[in-house]
């Protein structure tokens, strides 16, 4: 978890949404992990966006949303995504091509 | 009183029949079967008249086809389903899953999936659901453990939510699975399976409900059709021995045959066989009872599968039966079609559906055993079976031709659909004298006295003409044979009639010789009598010139004596 793919970002070049269904414990543990992971590896360098199905379900479609929690990548490209409570750091970092093999 | 288990209409012709009123209400069905076999047209067909004629929107969830693609396929079936969802009967949606650019970090769940079909259920109202296919899901989405957990929830919370929704499912490959998933272990309700087989190059399609919980329905397969209106279903096997029988005569067009036929022609609704061997007029007599029908005002609908319309009609033109102005005014329809054009259950299941729509009061099939090409004989056996029963229960007159092929006994070939057929009539050409004459005679007609004998009959300019049968001691006579036969018995009345003349001259003229000859000895007699009265007289004179002589005599004597 050290080979973080280094290149020149602006601050805001990760736009990441996390979509939850309610305040599960297993949306509140996405959550956490994914903030956290952040904070260690994309400090200053991203935008994540917790969006709660139950409040916005018009939102599922459009964004193909099957599967939650769902870790959508946006920024850069190509868009990810990653499903799951997240609590596996290194497949999401790989999810996120953060972590080469 | 019985309780019913609800039932939510398909709409799809035959489907609804065949279950009793459609699929469980407020439950899922599972529709499965292989590529291609119709699963997401028949489950869209749901959606869409429930959409259109029950008053229920419905939510379409594609896993496999985007919007565009189902949009564009149903567009040929007539329906438009932009405009559906534009008044907000119908809600599509295409589930896309990109597996290369997913990852699975811990244990997820599809509750997007749920609020997703949710929230499309709650803007439009739906009542109908169909996932079309979820198994797709399968290969999308890590972890089939949570997915099998999952779906289950899935099909509970569609219970929960009252809809009533079709669930699709891929055949498997294994024997004995209905679905590659076994989707069929959650979906217990109703179990619907389709099928396309090609067998001999020909394809059919079929249709079973395996499984219905709390219903009775039909278990066999039943064939169905994909045409340009969509899917249809025939559950025709569902038909027995229930139909009325009529009393009602239809003349059978050819004045002739009426008369074999008790005076009156066949009976309406029943079934009616002309087997004979090749270009013996089975055709002719098939085209005189659809004319004849016509001209009552009725309609006649008529398969062809060996000519053409326009041939049969400007075959029969030629010996004075005109077709086409019954064509021209929809009394008349033909449907022309080689039998290899498809397979035997798709052809039945064409027909009665033409036959339903155009409802006709006679079908005529020629010829029938085309089928053979097909089908093996138990097929076609099988399939008549349906077609005259479907007829009977609907009253119409179907007339059959078949072809027998020379060689064999005639009767032989058509023995298998024999105990089928009310009226059964043979056409044989018959050979002699270096000729060939046709013949027909009746082999059988339920229900009515027929004539025993057999008849010549000649396709004139004038249609199909009867006549009476010539048997000599060769059989019968036909052609110039019965010509020859003919002339010679006019010759012999000649000789009769000239024979009597001649005794009667002769017996007058004896008599005229008796009445001479009398006249002559009465005349005799005459004469002799008057010799006679005269000679009579000459004695009567000459005894008293001696009786006075003799007195005399005495006198004289007793003078001397004194």
């Amino acid at each position: 978890m050290n080979d973080i793919a280094g290149f020149a970002v602006a601050p805001d070049a990760w736009a990441l949404q996390l979509y939850v269904a309610g305040q599960t414990p297993r949306s509140l543990r996405a959550v956490a992990n994914i903030q956290r992971l952040c904070a260690g590896q994309l400090k200053g360098r991203y935008r994540l966006e917790v969006i709660d199905l139950y409040q916005q379900p018009q939102l599922a479609q459009g964004d193909q949303i099957v599967a939650v929690p769902a870790l959508i990548k946006r920024l850069p490209d190509p868009l990810r995504m990653v499903i799951g409570d997240m609590s596996d750091a290194e497949r999401v970092l790989h999810g996120l091509d953060l972590l080469s093999e | 009183m019985q309780l019913q288990l609800p039932k939510s209409a398909t709409g799809i012709q035959g489907l609804d029949e065949l279950t009793g009123g459609g699929v469980p209400q407020g439950r899922p069905t599972l529709v499965c079967g292989g590529a291609g076999c119709g699963k997401t047209l028949l489950s869209m067909e749901f959606l869409i008249h429930g959409a259109i004629r029950f008053g229920e929107p419905g939510v379409f969830m594609a896993f496999e086809e985007t919007v565009a693609d189902l949009t564009q396929n149903v567009a040929s079936l007539g329906f438009d389903l932009d405009d559906l969802v534009a008044r907000r009967l119908l809600a599509l949606d295409f589930v896309r899953i990109d597996r290369d650019a997913l990852a699975q970090s811990g244990e997820y769940d599809l509750e997007g999936l749920f609020v997703r079909l949710g929230h499309a259920i709650d803007r439009i109202g739906a009542k109908r659901v169909v996932l079309d296919t979820i198994e797709a899901l399968f290969s999308g989405l890590p972890n089939t453990a949570i997915l099998r957990a999952e779906l289950r929830r899935l099909f509970s919370w569609l219970k929960e939510r009252g809809v009533t929704a079709v669930i699709t499912g891929e055949r498997g490959s294994e024997p004995g699975a209905l679905t590659r998933q076994g989707l069929e272990e959650y979906v217990s309700d109703c179990v619907i399976v389709l099928d396309h087989r090609v067998i001999d190059m020909v394809s059919s399609r079929r249709l079973r409900v395996v499984k219905y919980r709390g219903s009775t329905h039909g278990t066999n397969e039943y064939p169905f059709l994909i045409d340009e209106t969509g899917i249809s279903v025939l559950p025709i096997t569902s038909v027995g021995l229930q139909y009325q029988a009529s009393v009602e005569r239809v003349p059978s067009g050819v004045v002739g045959l009426d008369a074999m036929l008790g005076g009156a022609g066949y009976f309406r609704g029943s079934s009616v066989l002309v087997s004979g061997t090749a270009g013996t007029g089975k055709s002719s007599l098939a085209a005189h009872f659809a004319a004849g029908t016509c001209r009552r005002g009725e309609r006649v609908m008529y398969f062809a599968f060996e000519e053409s319309a326009s041939q049969i009609m400007r075959n029969m033109g030629s010996i004075g039966i005109e077709l086409a102005p019954w064509v021209e005014s929809g009394l008349l329809e033909f449907h022309a079609a080689r039998p290899t054009l498809s397979g035997l259950e798709m052809h039945l299941a064409t027909m009665l559906k033409e036959i339903v729509r155009f409802d006709p009061q006679v079908v005529i099939v020629d010829p029938l055993n085309s089928f053979v090409t097909v089908g093996n004989e138990n097929d076609v056996k099988m399939m008549l079976v349906r077609l005259v029963d479907a007829l009977k229960l609907k009253q119409i007159t179907g007339l059959f031709t078949s072809l027998t092929l020379g060689g064999g006994a005639l009767e032989q070939t058509d023995i298998a659909i024999s105990s089928l057929i009310d009226t059964w009539l043979l056409v044989r050409d018959m050979e002699s004298g270096g000729e060939r004459n046709r013949g027909l005679y009746i082999l059988k007609s339920r229900g009515m006295p027929h004539s025993n004998q057999i008849r010549e009959f000649s396709l004139t300019r004038q249609g199909i003409e009867l006549r009476d049968a010539y048997i000599g001691p060769a059989g019968v006579l036909t052609g110039s044979a019965r010509l020859a036969q003919e002339a010679q018995e006019l010759a012999v009345q000649l000789r009769r009639e000239q024979e009597i003349l001649r005794k009667q001259d002769e017996l007058s003229s004896k008599r005229a010789a008796m009445e001479a000859h009398v006249v002559a000895i009465r005349a005799e007699f005459a004469a002799q009598e008057v010799a006679a009265l005269a000679q009579i007289d000459q004695a009567q004179l000459s005894e008293q010139l001696l009786t006075q002589d003799r007195r005399d005599m005495a006198q004289s004597r007793m003078v001397e004596a004194a």
